[in-house]
């Protein structure tokens, strides 16, 4: 007997990797996440080609909205060029043939992990998140049935204690990323792990904001120009981080930074973590006090693969 | 270094093709054929099929040759292929009563209608390393007389107690009823016994047994007896609408396990033995076993018992069964992180030059630390 597997080619797979009626049914949820802003709606998550974990629900959420005239931009850790962004982006040219991009601008789609873009985002862009764990008062309620009831009643006070906490014990708010906001004044959401720093950012965001867990198997959206509120005090009010120094390379303000060790003795540098942002500043001619220094020579130039263009 | 997540595109080029190489190994050596996996090493086949969700020996040979022996690697693989397979319908029940029987075993009785058939099994072999099988010339086995003739009909244990009313009846089914299918429908609770046992399928074998084990050291313990473990050859019919009647696709081999568990009656029911059950594709027992074993434990409710165990937890136990979710999470935590991880550093260097402050400014009158802030 043989059991060698007749081998269909690559081609098989349809636009995208998704067959159209898992796109659709996606595209119904992302629909009834926008109706509801905050508001995580289950869908019929797929396994994906990529483990879960990797972006399987930002994947399956950009594979229903994406075109073939799309530009889609892929950014991990805010940089395009890190290995997962790499591969996810791979995933996409091969299944859907789309141009890729590392402009911000250039992009219709951006589909990122743990970042929003420095620049800000127009009316014509798409942002997709990739969310490990959608629901905001997971870590104060582990069991789904409980939360859920506690949305629909929009029961919040667990959480507004849990902050309190925080602030009694250390003085501060001890989350430092994934920090919970408000949307719309209805539905506490987790923004994914993004830092705090990006919550302002969603905050009647011109662009249209879409969430997806793959694993978890909910989506969520944030309509365009949708008040998303920062839970915190009157007397403790949000704030995000702020850097003493600019970036090393660009000399780039106001901008969340990536702390790079150069050596074992207590040598590093602060750069931007948006890698677009910093290689458009170098571009246009500004330099950071560490541009030049021969131990951030690999992250100035070298290695870095010259940004793509449209194609 | 820091280039170790930067030029990302030639890293994995790179590793792909040093993975390419060491799964083969040395070259000297013959490459294993699909083939030969497939018959040899079927037990790890029939467990990617279980938990890939997918039978087709073929391509379970496959990924486990692909996946370099990881099981979970080679389930994860059956499952992004069974994703983009168009859904034609649903089958008609199977029905194990007229399986083709290889083996078939009762704890609860010493015989019965239609006989105890040990069958291929490990059960009363001594675990003793067999160098003969590492000799290069391992010689045909001996061929195996058919000692016993099954009939075609075995009827199931668990029918022989219902016939006197000790156990509860199966389930009636409702023809209109439809089944739940999580690969279709997000897994959302309450959840019925069908996608429960759906669930627990495909759920990890190392899950499952360690959740079954508990259940018998104490956590929520059910007095499990094997009423009958059946392993073998099972039609699978589909109705098609255009004929008007069904018709048989094939066969495929499982291993249905149905638990006798003690109950001693409650509130809710009359003293009789309840049910556990469990299938999986091939002969993959100790799966079988402990799905039955979780199945019962989850029925604590409609049985009027009481929640005090892990294994009974619907919400626990459903959610964490998956190996590739679970797998996917906990194997996430390689991917870069350090952009959250440079706000933990901007927070935890604030609290700590806020605590060593708070330290200098001891009264050492009564040694009572000044509020942080």
């Amino acid at each position: 007997m043989t059991y060698a597997p007749q081998t269909p080619s690559e081609s098989a797979y349809n636009f995208a990797y998704l067959d159209e009626q898992t796109k659709r049914m996606i595209r119904r949820a992302l629909l009834k996440g926008i109706a509801i802003p905050g508001y995580q709606v289950p869908f019929a998550s797929r396994e994906m080609p990529m483990p879960y974990g990797w972006g399987t629900g930002g994947v399956q959420v950009t594979a229903s909205i994406i075109g073939k005239d799309d530009c889609l931009k892929m950014i991990d850790q805010g940089s395009d060029d890190t290995t997962n962004a790499v591969s996810l982006r791979g995933f996409f040219k091969k299944t859907a043939g789309v141009a890729t991009t590392f402009e911000t601008a250039d992009a219709s789609i951006i589909q990122t992990r743990h970042r929003i873009p420095e620049k800000p985002l127009r009316e014509d862009q798409v942002i997709v998140f990739q969310v490990p764990i959608p629901e905001p008062l997971r870590f104060l309620e582990p069991r789904e049935t409980e939360t859920r009831k506690m949305h629909g009643l929009e029961d919040y006070g667990l959480m507004h204690v849990k902050l309190y906490e925080d602030i009694a014990k250390n003085g501060h708010i001890a989350t430092t990323y994934a920090y919970p906001v408000k949307v719309n004044g209805r539905y506490v959401m987790d923004p994914s792990p993004t830092p705090k720093f990006d919550n302002p950012k969603i905050d009647r965001m011109p662009a249209l904001q879409l969430y997806g867990a793959g694993r978890e198997q909910r989506v969520y959206a944030v309509p365009p120009y949708t008040d998303v509120k920062s839970l915190d005090f009157e007397d403790y009010p949000f704030e995000v981080q702020s850097f003493d120094k600019p970036c090393g390379l660009c000399s780039a303000e106001g901008v969340y930074l990536d702390e790079v060790i150069l050596d074992d003795h207590g040598g590093r540098m602060f750069v931007c973590s948006d890698t677009n942002h910093c290689e458009e500043r170098r571009a246009q001619g500004l330099t950071g006090p560490m541009a030049a220094a021969p131990t951030a020579a690999q992250l100035s130039d070298g290695n870095e693969p010259k940004p793509e263009t449209r194609t | 270094m820091y280039v170790a997540v930067k030029g990302g595109e030639e890293a994995i080029s790179n590793a792909h093709q040093l993975l390419a190489k060491r799964r083969r190994g040395d070259t000297s050596v013959p490459a294993l054929t699909v083939d030969q996996i497939a018959e040899q090493l079927s037990l790890a086949v029939a467990r990617v099929m279980g938990e890939g969700s997918l039978y087709d020996e073929g391509l379970a040979a496959l990924a486990i040759k692909q996946a370099r022996g990881d099981l979970i690697e080679a389930a994860f693989l059956m499952r992004a292929y069974r994703t983009t397979l168009p859904r034609l319908g649903y089958s008609q029940p199977l029905d194990t009563g007229r399986m083709y029987i290889e083996r078939r075993i009762s704890a609860t009785y010493k015989d019965l209608p239609g006989g105890q058939v040990l069958g291929p099994t490990f059960d009363y072999s001594h675990r003793l390393l067999d160098f003969a099988l590492a000799a290069d010339a391992e010689g045909l086995p001996e061929a195996v007389a058919r000692r016993v003739s099954t009939p075609a009909s075995m009827p199931r244990v668990t029918d022989l107690l219902g016939d006197e009313g000790l156990i509860e009846p199966d389930p009636a089914r409702s023809a209109d009823a439809a089944v739940s299918d999580l690969t279709r429908e997000p897994l959302s609770f309450p959840a019925d016994r069908d996608l429960r046992l759906q669930n627990l399928a495909r759920g990890d074998e190392g899950f499952l047994l360690a959740l079954a084990y508990s259940s018998q050291r104490g956590y929520a313990r059910t007095h499990p007896f094997t009423g009958e473990i059946r392993y073998g050859a099972v039609e699978v019919e589909f109705f098609a609408e255009e004929l008007g009647f069904a018709i048989t696709l094939g066969t495929i081999k499982v291993t249905e396990c149905q638990m006798v568990n003690q109950f001693s009656g409650s509130a809710k029911a009359a003293p009789t033995f309840t049910r556990g059950y469990g299938l999986v594709f091939g002969q993959v027992e100790r799966k079988a076993m402990a799905m039955s074993m979780v199945d019962r434990a989850m029925r604590w409710e409609e049985l009027g018992e009481e929640l005090t165990a892990p294994v009974q937890d619907h919400e626990f136990v459903l959610s964490h069964s998956d190996n590739i979710q679970a797998t996917g999470f906990v194997e996430h935590l390689k991917l870069p992180h350090y952009v959250d991880f440079q706000a933990e550093l901007d927070l935890i260097r604030k609290l700590r030059a806020e605590w060593l402050e708070a330290q200098g400014a001891v009264d050492p009158a009564n040694g009572k630390k000044e509020a942080a802030e």
